[in-house]
């Protein structure tokens, strides 16, 4: 019979403040007031009360010349042209699919914005129409890129690309979209042994490394045979890993992931859900990302 | 109850790693997650808890209330439990959503408590067949994220283990009817003794393995799940059946011997 621990209880320990240099942020709460300055132009998360500007959303100011916006700590994905994202199917439409992104508004996946199987370049017949169930249907996770924002916000996908499309086994985790860093890449090989794709809205997938790279068929082929269990481990461990590491606080993106992962060894991998064992993980990760940058 | 839609994909994943005892979050089919108890939480109750599993979050207040005996039971005080599945759970609570899974949580409730050995009802006896206490157990489901009977059950214990009750005393008069003085020393007051009330182990079945406190994601997974209650000494006090999928006779043995 398993046996469970038994702690005393423990005031909670604040999250460890940052010893970054250089982040004098000017941080602010709802109605808090940003600047009386009244020549500058208001962005989001701000607006304009009693001759002054007021944030509307808890965040870091930001400042480009006369341009002022509060950019929100905890906030819904707000889409931007060129971000990689992973979503849910929910729904099945006449000629496109509705896919949950985390956002206010569903995203929207057109079938004229999705490869054919094969990589055909034709026009879209009514019989891909009737065979869209086939490919995604509900439940279903995909990776897309962002095409075009409609002006409600609504997110238009594609996925133009033999690297974007239906995924395959692994684990999805979801976190903060505000937490994941803006890179050149989303798409990151780890050296651990697994692979994983950061999207921007939050999601991030966590896959077995496929062996064959140029067999990227655009994830028309699912392969649903029985990961390894060395993979299993080093996929379990990076998901407690990037869970440490939003509980921290800390941005993600493939380095730090990959310090937190190294940082995590010595530990049981279902050791690592103790709250203990997270905070003493994402210091050593800190420091050493420290240590990077200075 | 509060469900997550996954990929086929994602199910094969689980449903394979569970094969070979490693769930998703690296833990055994025998673990358990971080579960936080906090009592005393709620300052208007004769007795409160809150527990923590994972994402499951759930509010325990105990209010404990002067009333008559049943009938058939005249010597002793009983328990009424209410379960409220707040909306903040899942939107799908909303209304008169989350009322069947509440139903379902409190006959579960009054069928573990069915047993005499559980609580000492006869102690919440104040006169026979004219007063007694009446502990109203408020169960509320602030979110959910799987495994909700074992933390319930938890959150219960730990509750019923908190709560105090004021010490009474019967005076007589001379033409024989009854007054009921309460003790003015706020601190005079009895507590209930909960060793040997239950605690819920639910069993999940995923493929040919049993898995105990399932994620919601796990629980996609599951065609069945066994729902154990147990005291501390070793004795069942109920058995039931959760779920679509059919359970066979020798799987149900080999559950039961988990705990």
């Amino acid at each position: 019979m398993a046996a469970i621990e038994i702690r005393l209880p423990v005031a909670r320990k604040p999250v460890v403040q940052s010893l970054a240099q250089g982040s004098d942020k000017h941080l602010v709460a709802p109605g808090d007031t940003i600047t009386t300055d009244t020549g500058y132009m208001r962005g989001h998360g701000t607006y304009m009360g009693d001759e002054k500007l007021v944030a509307s959303v808890a965040g870091a100011v930001e400042r480009v010349n006369k341009l002022i916006c509060v950019k929100a700590l905890k906030t819904r994905y707000n889409g931007e042209v060129g971000d990689i994202v992973v979503g849910r199917v929910t729904e099945v439409q006449q000629k496109r699919w509705k896919v949950e992104t985390n956002a206010r508004l569903d995203s929207v996946l057109l079938l004229s914005s999705m490869n054919l199987p094969g990589g055909e370049l034709r026009r879209r017949s009514a019989e891909d129409e009737l065979a869209m169930r086939d490919y995604l249907h509900e439940g279903d996770l995909i990776s897309a890129e962002v095409q075009a924002v409609f002006s409600d916000g609504a997110v238009s996908l594609h996925t133009r690309s033999l690297k974007y499309g239906k995924l395959g086994q692994g684990v999805l985790v979801q976190v903060s979209p505000s937490l994941v860093k803006r890179q050149k890449t989303h798409f990151h090989d780890l050296p651990c042994g697994a692979s994983v794709i950061l999207g921007n809205n939050g999601f991030i997938w966590i896959y077995p490394t496929p062996e064959q790279k140029d067999e990227e068929a655009g994830g028309f082929v699912t392969n649903l045979k029985p990961v390894s269990l060395h993979d299993r481990e080093v996929i379990s461990r990076l998901r407690n890993c990037i869970l440490a590491l939003v509980a921290q606080k800390l941005m993600l993106y493939d380095t730090s992931i990959v310090y937190c992962y190294e940082a995590s060894l010595p530990h049981q991998i279902k050791d690592l859900l103790k709250p203990e064992v997270m905070q003493e993980i994402v210091l050593e990760t800190r420091q050493r990302l420290l240590e990077l940058e200075g | 109850m509060a469900s997550v839609v996954l990929s086929e994909a994602e199910k094969v994943y689980i449903v394979h790693g569970i094969q070979e005892d490693l769930r998703v979050d690296g833990r055994g089919c025998e673990d358990y997650r971080c579960i936080e108890v906090e009592t005393d939480v709620v300052s208007n109750t004769s007795g409160s808890a809150r527990v923590k599993l994972g994402h499951t979050d759930i509010l325990v207040g105990v209010k404990a209330e002067m009333g008559t005996p049943k009938l058939e039971n005249p010597n002793e005080g009983y328990l009424e439990f209410f379960v409220d599945c707040s909306a903040n759970a899942t939107p799908e609570f909303e209304g008169r959503g989350g009322e069947e899974l509440a139903t379902e949580i409190v006959n579960t409730l009054y069928r573990i408590f069915s047993n005499e050995s559980t609580i000492d009802v006869k102690s919440l006896c104040i006169n026979p067949r004219e007063h007694c206490w009446v502990l109203y157990v408020d169960v509320l489901l602030l979110e959910c994220g799987g495994n909700l009977f074992d933390a319930i059950s938890i959150a219960v214990k730990a509750a019923l283990f908190n709560t105090r009750i004021p010490k009474v005393r019967v005076l007589e008069d001379e033409e024989g009817s009854k007054e009921i003085e309460l003790s003015d020393d706020p601190f005079d007051c009895i507590r209930l003794n909960v060793d040997n009330v239950p605690c819920i182990i639910t069993l999940s079945k995923i493929g040919c393995r049993h898995v105990v406190d399932a994620t919601l994601q796990e629980e996609a997974c599951s065609l069945a799940s066994l729902l154990l209650s147990v005291t501390s000494r070793g004795t069942l006090t109920c058995m039931k059946k959760l779920g679509n999928g059919s359970l066979d006779p020798e799987s149900i043995f080999e559950m039961m011997e988990v705990r």
